[in-house]
């Protein structure tokens, strides 16, 4: 059968050689030019927010310059704006998280991805995500209750009856400061390491576990000394990624941290940090230069997190390109 | 056995049980949360809580009417907002985009879902509220389409892309064009998994209080309209806890486990029952 050389609307053989104007015909290049615009829309919005930011603290960039991030003074009667208590408040309670949250975040991986069988690691994953899914306001409201009360008449006394000599466990105890806020933190990002951690975990190829159990390693041993060691990076993304949400953290934190702007050595002292002094603070601002110093605070924690964010998603993606190129070879 | 190696073995056995432990008390956690806000927030639960307005300053009953109604709008009109632009957004990225156009997307698309949500709220603020002078449910609402907009937008791509080749090959060899394979074949064939991604979205800006506080504000009155502050939940639980009056406190409790139990169901409605057996991907 001879076959001749008829072109048929949009049924080309190949999909590419069709000109342009037979996929307008076709609608091809309308939904592809709104598809693109609503995603532009996600560029856009981005950099839109980096520049209004940027715009919005204009004020006190000029007045105070890099002394603004130094400067330890926060007065607002007197148009004085230093950053340096928030950003002390902010990495404090987020280290103190971090610090009571790894060993049960990393465990509690472990426990999922090498022991538990597969239906039940499925089950406490099922429920670790909806722990996940609980609003900072309520973390916040159980820390004022519960927690606040419990550090006011046992916790803090026991501290500083057992560890008082250390500068870190001194001074009067209020129930809120950097340690109580440090503690919900830490059970807010519980569940952000287990996750990440578990798939972490759950990619390191089988030979590594089996080649070290047949070397005669305990079944810890092959876990801790092999297994853990192999997805370290990607454990310590989780970690990062933990981290970059402790340092947003708002709510719970505001509630619980005493908001008040000083620097002590004190863990059991009240103190303030970034995303806290925000929210308190932001509706009452009167005069351009507060309103815009608290923006400015806002910028610094957006580059703080930025910069957290990218180094764990880097390696996070590191340890999991790893794990699958090992798999295949 | 040797005592090196029966120490060996107590050791890993101890060091496993401690895993266990481990995940024992992170996963309490949860049962703990619920079982405390039913135990506080239950007895606080009546009719009057859903249908009234909150009492004047000083006395006591009132219910939290309008701030249920005040989410539901917020959430709604970011839903409005959010859901197109990430669901196109992912269509744009998993069917038309070349690979550095989808490379900036994606870039822009993680790191607006890391920005803190107060920094959030800051830029609502800046471009919504400042400019009209006054606190709105659209300014709100923005702010937490804001939130909202970077799951969606990967999960669509991530669900469109698992779609098997052979379905699309299928519909384009009957001759349809790209964009209707797209809306009759690929979409529908993805949509359990993308209807879950957007409502666990939903479920968390649910939650979100900090980009409300000088966005939607809070108002003790119903809100007149769009324009208008608006109370929220979970905004009223935090002006509640904090507030001195042992009756706001229960109150927010009510409104704790309200919030949460809603969140919770919607939770487990999208994870065990419409994404059974699929990988969800994290918000």
């Amino acid at each position: 059968m001879a076959v001749t050389a008829t072109t048929v609307h949009g049924a080309s053989p190949k999909a590419g050689s069709r000109t342009f104007l037979a996929k307008l015909r076709d609608g091809d290049e309308v939904a592809r030019l709104i598809t693109f615009l609503f995603a532009m829309f996600v560029v856009l919005i981005v950099v839109f927010l980096v520049f209004e930011l940027w715009r919005q603290s204009a004020l006190p960039r000029h007045k105070f310059g890099l002394a603004f991030l130094v400067s330890s003074v926060w007065d607002p009667v007197f148009d004085r704006f230093g950053a340096l208590p928030f950003i002390y408040g902010t990495l404090v309670t987020s280290a103190l998280a971090l610090f009571l949250a790894v060993p049960l975040g990393i465990g509690s991986a472990i426990f999922l991805a090498e022991l538990a069988p597969p239906r039940v690691s499925d089950m406490l994953q099922f429920l670790i995500e909806l722990l996940a899914a609980v609003p900072s306001v309520i973390y916040g409201m159980l820390g004022i209750f519960i927690l606040v009360p419990l550090m006011r008449q046992y916790i803090a006394p026991a501290l500083k009856a057992t560890l008082g000599f250390l500068p870190l466990f001194q001074g009067p105890a209020y129930g809120v400061g950097l340690l109580t806020a440090g503690i919900v933190l830490a059970t807010m990002i519980v569940p952000y390491i287990i996750s990440v951690s578990r798939e972490i975990l759950l990619s390191v190829p089988r030979d590594q576990r089996e080649a070290a159990l047949a070397l005669g390693a305990t079944r810890w041993e092959s876990t801790w000394k092999v297994v853990v060691p192999y997805a370290r990076a990607g454990i310590l993304g989780s970690v990062f990624l933990a981290l970059a949400r402790a340092l947003g953290e708002t709510m719970a934190v505001t509630m619980v941290i005493g908001s008040t702007p000083v620097i002590s050595s004190s863990l059991l002292s009240p103190g303030d940090s970034i995303a806290s002094v925000i929210a308190s603070q932001f509706t009452e601002a009167t005069g351009d230069l507060y309103l815009q110093s608290l923006v400015e605070l806002g910028l610094v924690l957006f580059l703080l997190t930025f910069i957290l964010n990218g180094f764990a998603r880097l390696l996070i993606v590191l340890t999991s390109q790893r794990g699958s190129g090992l798999e295949n070879a | 056995m040797s005592t090196r190696v029966r120490w060996r073995k107590v050791v890993s056995h101890l060091m496993l049980a401690m895993t266990g432990v481990c995940a024992l008390i992170s996963v309490s956690v949860l049962f703990f949360i619920l079982g405390y806000l039913a135990f506080h927030g239950g007895s606080a639960i009546h009719w009057e809580f859903f249908t009234k307005l909150p009492a004047p300053v000083g006395e006591t009953g009132g219910g939290m009417a309008n701030a249920i109604v005040g989410s539901a709008k917020l959430l709604a009109l970011a839903s409005l907002i959010g859901v197109p632009i990430g669901f196109f957004g992912g269509v744009y990225l998993a069917e038309f985009s070349g690979s550095r156009t989808a490379f900036v997307v994606r870039y822009s698309a993680d790191l607006l879902n890391g920005v803190p949500s107060i920094v959030i709220g800051i830029f609502a603020y800046t471009i919504l509220v400042l400019p009209f002078r006054h606190y709105s449910t659209l300014a709100g609402s923005f702010a937490l389409a804001l939130l909202m907009i970077p799951t969606t937008l990967r999960s669509t791509e991530d669900f469109l892309r698992s779609v098997p080749r052979s379905l699309r090959e299928g519909a384009m060899a009957l001759g349809a064009s790209r964009w209707k394979t797209i809306i009759s074949v690929v979409a529908p064939a993805a949509y359990r998994g993308i209807l879950t991604a957007i409502l666990l979205a939903l479920a968390r800006v649910a939650g979100e209080t900090a980009p409300l506080l000088f966005t939607a504000l809070g108002n003790r009155f119903w809100s007149p309209g769009w324009n208008q502050p608006t109370a929220s939940l979970p905004v009223m639980i935090y002006q509640y806890a904090l507030a001195p009056y042992e009756d706001w406190h229960e109150q927010a409790w009510a409104a704790g486990l309200v919030l949460l139990g809603l969140i919770l169901v919607v939770n487990v409605i999208a994870r065990g029952v419409l994404a059974r057996g699929m990988a969800v991907p994290r918000s």
